[in-house]
């Protein structure tokens, strides 16, 4: 459904990434990985529209989308998370799910102060569907804390699910295990498989903790210095000599 | 712990002394055509150096005091209760909220003509707080030139009743709509600022509108203003002793009361708390529908919101314009209250008090910017008997708040939501 061709980003003089290129099906989970300052996450920003690749196309079900502004991308349904968590601090948790609902409610003005029929319905099944994510997620006794004093986990569990409430066909997940404990990676771990094989959602996975690469990707994809180093199964990769040299060094 | 603190304190005095010194200990006097320097009584001296040491000593126990000052609020039997359960907090409020506004329709015809005007103010300024709350409070955009829409409201019923005669109540939606049409206008340019640089950008716009209106002399009569803005009506009654439009008729005569100059007072009264309960009342819905929520999750983080398929543009420009529609409100009133306006009416001054009051209040708190809006605009007449220290006075009160309660009178409080799981 996704295909990354030729994907090329300059800043300047630095090529940051340079001829990368992967494809994601449905119903797949698909990793990236590589050292620090590979380029991971700026192939991320490319994919979501942060930046405007300079070089390359991104298709989504055959259609260009490459440097569509951020909004719209999230629109077709291609949602990410961030490395660092970004929610919204100083608003409640069900108010996070609601905001990331917002195409899907009547946001008419007239509509809304005089609360119609249709603004209602529609606002009630944002709300259910909030309860509901959150319940997935293990946040519902939480539902009317601010996003910002939920502990660390739970805060990536937040963005996972706020990711989720607006029916994303793909879902970006940029280091969602970082600064987690084993326990909590193991969660992510069932959760990110089930939100493959009961939601129907993709997922494209930027991780260093490869257990959880290892378990959970369908096929993996190793950048290395901005360029394309190795892609294939986790087996494929694990074995492939030019990714032990670039995770060990030469031998 | 003293020892400390010692340099500080010593510093702190050298200050009051430095400032208090020429402030206080010279005088200037006019001799014929010169003026003269002359030092200050010897009451002056010791007084500046009383207040030296008074500044001296607090620095010096400032620990200790301030240590038994958080003590205080052991004192209040309510500090530590348990909050009231949502639903009847809200019900508690909601009598609280009627019981209010009964008495402010009742209050005006019971006390004196200046008292009425001067609520008047006061609800004009709600109206501005609220207004700016949008743009401010919720969207976290910094708006120094909120003045301008005030400006826009408040010329385009001057304009419009000097040139074509059109009345109050034509005016106020004409006023607010193109108010919150400049509002529009502005937020293009300044779609991708934020924080200090917008700041400095709708400074410049809310300068800009006063210099026009100050030099474009052939329509808006420069610095001379506009003089001669009609009362609002009554449905065609008018409020002065004699009837100034054909076809209209007079509140006294129709009712058969005596001329009193109060009636129209208390009508303008009126006006304004209606318009300011309506400017409330729209803007708590706001809050909470989608596009209020869009407002603050772009205030607390803009990337976070664009990845979740939110528009800058769309968000940004409807705060900017519902912002503005509500000053067009409040400018509209004003026009008519004062009967005069000129461009010294729309100072940067003037956006500097309104800001003021939404911080006091407390960001994206309606009541807390309700209050602060109270007590900004009657402070200053109460303390009129101190007469040139009222400003030194209001000063003061504004940096106590802002060490005691950063986060204003009334912070924003959350609404909760009762969710059922397995939906």
């Amino acid at each position: 459904m996704l295909e990354v061709q030729n994907l090329s980003m300059r800043f300047g003089g630095l090529l940051a990434v340079d001829q990368v290129s992967l494809d994601v099906r449905e119903h797949e989970i698909v990793s990236i990985i590589g050292p620090n300052g590979a380029g991971k996450t700026t192939v991320f920003n490319c994919m979501s529209g942060f930046y405007r690749p300079t070089g390359g196309k991104i298709l989504l079900n055959g259609k260009e989308i490459q440097g569509k502004p951020d909004y719209r991308i999230s629109r077709l349904g291609l949602v990410r998370t961030f490395q660092h968590v970004r929610l919204f601090n100083r608003m409640t948790v069900v108010e996070n799910l609601m905001v990331a609902q917002h195409r899907h409610l009547n946001t008419n003005l007239l509509s809304g102060l005089v609360a119609t029929p249709n603004y209602r319905a529609r606002e009630k099944k944002a709300l259910d569907r909030a309860a509901y994510w959150l319940d997935r997620v293990g946040l519902l006794e939480l539902a009317n804390r601010d996003a910002g004093n939920l502990a660390y986990g739970q805060q990536r569990r937040l963005e996972i699910a706020r990711c989720m409430v607006t029916e994303p066909r793909l879902l970006m997940l940029d280091e969602p295990a970082a600064g987690l404990n084993p326990a909590e990676t193991r969660e992510l771990n069932q959760l990110i498989i089930s939100l493959k094989e009961d939601y129907n959602v993709s997922v494209v996975l930027i991780e260093h903790d490869m257990s959880l690469v290892m378990d959970i990707s369908d096929r993996i994809n190793v950048i290395s210095q901005g360029r394309p180093l190795a892609a294939g199964t986790p087996d494929e990769v694990r074995n492939n000599d030019d990714v032990i040299k670039a995770y060990l060094g030469e031998a | 712990m003293v020892a400390h603190n010692f340099r500080h304190a010593l510093f702190c005095a050298v200050i009051t002394l430095i400032i208090a010194w020429p402030i206080m200990g010279l005088k200037l006097t006019a001799v014929g055509t010169n003026i003269t320097v002359a030092g200050a009584d010897s009451f002056t001296w010791i007084a500046v150096a009383v207040a030296a040491a008074i500044v001296f000593a607090f620095q010096l126990f400032r620990d200790h005091i301030m240590g038994n000052l958080s003590g205080v609020a052991a004192l209040n039997p309510l500090a530590n209760r348990e909050p009231l359960p949502d639903e009847k907090r809200l019900r508690l409020e909601n009598i609280g909220l009627v019981l209010l506004i009964a008495i402010a329709l009742i209050w005006p015809f019971f006390v004196s003509r200046g008292a009425v005007d001067l609520a008047t103010l006061v609800l004009i300024y709600i109206m501005l707080a609220l207004g700016l709350n949008v743009v401010v409070g919720l969207a976290g955009l910094l708006d120094l030139g909120y003045v301008a829409s005030y400006a826009v409201g408040a010329y385009t019923f001057a304009l419009l009743s000097n040139y074509w005669g059109i009345s109050f109540w034509m005016a106020l939606p004409i006023g607010a709509l193109l108010a919150a049409l400049f509002g529009l206008v502005l937020g293009f340019p300044v779609l991708r600022l934020r924080g200090d640089y917008l700041a400095i950008v709708t400074l410049g716009f809310g300068e800009i509108i006063r210099i026009l209106l100050n030099n474009w002399t052939s329509v808006t009569g420069g610095p001379n203003g506009i003089g001669g803005i009609p009362d609002p009506t009554l449905f065609g009654m008018e409020f002065g002793r004699r009837v100034k439009e054909e076809g209209n008729t007079s509140f006294h005569e129709t009712f058969g009361i005596a001329y009193a100059s109060e009636h129209k007072v208390i009508f303008l009264y009126l006006i304004a708390l209606v318009l300011a309960v309506i400017t409330a009342f729209v803007i708590r819905r706001l809050m909470r529908m989608p596009v209020g929520r869009s407002w603050e999750a772009l205030r607390e983080d803009e990337i976070a919101a664009r990845s979740l398929g939110l528009s800058r543009t769309g968000v940004k420009l409807s705060a900017f314009t519902i912002g503005a529609f509500f000053a067009g409100f409040a400018g509209t009133v004003f026009a008519s209250k004062q009967g005069f306006i000129s461009p010294e009416s729309f100072v940067f001054l003037e956006s500097a008090i309104i800001l003021a009051i939404v911080v006091l209040g407390g960001m994206g708190s309606q009541i807390g910017v309700i209050l602060a809006a109270i007590a900004v605009t009657i402070l200053p007449e109460l303390a009129r008997e101190f007469s040139e220290y009222r400003m030194l006075i209001f000063g003061a009160a504004m940096v106590l708040m802002m060490v005691w309660r950063p986060q204003g009178l009334m912070p924003m409080r959350r609404r909760h939501i009762k969710l059922k799981a397995g939906a």
